[in-house]
């Protein structure tokens, strides 16, 4: 069975600066990972190579069986991000916005309105479809951006800190928003910072600066002690 | 839950892509009013102010296209006009770079289709809001008395039209190598206006040549002359080749070395943080 997504010895520079090194790791059909890393761990580096806004120097990066490389189109058609920076039109609605995302993607404007309305509902914004973006709130935006990057169903759904910005409440939605997602079949990729995102029977993949530390189920990283303590003893190590 | 027809990408999705990318510009054009005053304001200001002053110390002879003497004012529209598609060139690829900044241009960048298409795209639906903001200003000049052969309002539409490919394939070259928005400010200095003084959008060459050959010879290098006249001689009706071969090798140039910017594995980006 093909991985919704494999990296596989993947490296890059920027110039002199070696931001990854050598990073493996697959995310299976249907679940949930978390890719767990300080600021600067080389999260959005990774991501960026994910979605083809540069090429790595060296690995393969596969979107369920498509090279990123080679079949650029086929993995990114079956991609829906969330990127760490907004990104929406804050003049023009709701459903503007999605429909320009769906253009993107050649899904015609008779497709894309009924759709609209399902990932929408999904998310919980059916009722702000004919909205201008900029009068949503932050958590709101968060979950027009989810339910932009579900419009065109993808196979994976990567979502680069994603919580970044919002209060405790909306946060708490983004985060059970996704753990809905999941359940329902979605598989995910999600960058984050924040340990108490993590639940214990997570697959957890530990990035700090640009190397892959440790991965597995949170439970069997963290061992006893809490996640947070086994983050910093594997971090401090490395150090 | 993957619906993999929408995965084969063909024509008609193309079709559907490009309008998409075409009506997102023309929304955020409808929305932001006051860019479109001023894309008008500007020329305006150049007409009825600085031309009508102008037009007692500048002299001009005949020269083609013109069959007659002509006022100042007539001589500088088609150099206005071309103003008009160097500011809006200018300020897509602005756009393009807060775009980048607040991660909009990912969202394009993301697409499954091919890059150079979704950039031509986004180059072929600035020039469309480029030519409407041109025609407006045709409109107001032909009020005051501005008055080119009829049928030139229909003859210089190819000529705006591939006129701003070149600005607007220039502009998103531009918008490659620019990596914040507080650079842009150079891009004023070092790009607008020498490429609009050194050109024949407000003296003719003969003029430039008077007071310095190096002008003159600078002029005459500037694709941006090439572009200004290409535009005057299609309002009047007439075909000029030079400018014609400089315009469309200039755009395809421009347009190459942009899509190599943007490449993943070629340009700057993979250099760099972005």
């Amino acid at each position: 069975m093909t991985h919704a997504l494999e990296v596989a010895g993947v490296s890059h520079a920027f110039g002199r600066v070696q931001a990854l090194r050598d990073v493996s790791f697959t995310v299976p059909q249907g679940r949930f990972v978390a890719l767990l890393g300080p600021n600067g761990a080389g999260k959005t580096t990774l991501f960026s190579l994910i979605t083809r806004l540069y090429d790595s120097t060296s690995g393969t990066i596969r979107v369920a069986g498509h090279d990123a490389r080679r079949q650029p189109g086929d993995a990114l058609a079956r991609l829906g991000v969330v990127f760490q920076s907004r990104a929406l039109d804050l003049d023009l609605t709701l459903r503007q916005n999605l429909l320009y995302h769906a253009a993107l993607h050649g899904i015609p404007r008779r497709i894309a309105l009924p759709r609209i309305d399902e990932v929408a509902a999904l998310v919980g914004l059916e009722d702000k479809v004919g909205t201008r973006v900029s009068t949503l709130s932050g958590g709101q935006q968060r979950r027009a951006e989810i339910a932009r990057a579900l419009l065109h169903r993808p196979e994976l759904l990567l979502l680069d800190e994603a919580t970044v910005g919002l209060d405790v409440r909306a946060r708490a939605d983004v985060v059970a928003l996704v753990r809905q997602l999941v359940a329902g079949g979605v598989s995910t990729l999600w960058a984050t910072h924040v340990l108490d995102e993590i639940l214990p029977e997570d697959e957890v993949v530990v990035l700090h600066q640009g190397a892959v530390l440790a991965q597995g189920r949170a439970t069997d990283l963290a061992g006893a002690a809490p996640l947070a303590d086994a983050f910093l003893r594997l971090t401090r190590e490395a150090a | 839950m993957t619906d993999i027809t929408l995965h084969r990408r063909g024509p008609g999705a193309y079709a559907t892509a490009f309008l998409g990318i075409a009506w997102r510009e023309l929304l955020r054009f409808v929305h932001q009013r006051e860019r479109f005053i001023a894309a008008l304001v500007r020329p305006l200001v150049w007409l009825f102010i600085f031309a009508a002053g102008f037009r007692a110390v500048l002299g001009l002879s005949i020269i083609p296209p013109y069959q007659t003497y002509i006022l100042y004012e007539v001589y500088v529209v088609p150099g206005l006009c071309a103003m008009i598609q160097l500011f809006n060139g200018m300020q897509s690829s602005l756009s393009m770079v807060y775009d980048r900044e607040t991660g909009a241009m990912r969202t394009l960048l993301v697409s499954p289709f091919p890059r150079w298409f979704l950039l031509g795209s986004k180059l072929l639906a600035g020039v469309f809001v480029s030519v409407l903001q041109v025609y407006a200003f045709l409109a107001i000049a032909w009020a005051w008395g501005i008055e080119p052969p009829v049928w030139g309002f229909l003859a210089v539409l190819p000529a705006l039209v591939l006129s701003g490919l070149m600005l607007g394939a220039l502009g998103l070259l531009i918008s490659s190598t620019i990596r914040q928005l507080e650079n842009f400010a150079g891009v004023m200095n070092f790009v607008i206006f020498p490429m609009f003084f050194a050109s024949t959008a407000l003296y003719p060459l003969w003029r430039l040549r008077e007071s310095s050959t190096l002008l003159h010879d600078i002029a005459l290098f500037n694709p941006f002359t090439h572009a200004v006249e290409l535009i005057r001689f299609a309002l009047y009706l007439r075909f000029e080749p030079l400018a014609f071969a400089v315009v469309t090798g200039c755009t395809l140039l421009f347009f190459g070395a942009a899509v190599f910017m943007y490449d993943p594995s070629k340009g700057l980006w993979r250099k760099r943080k972005a």
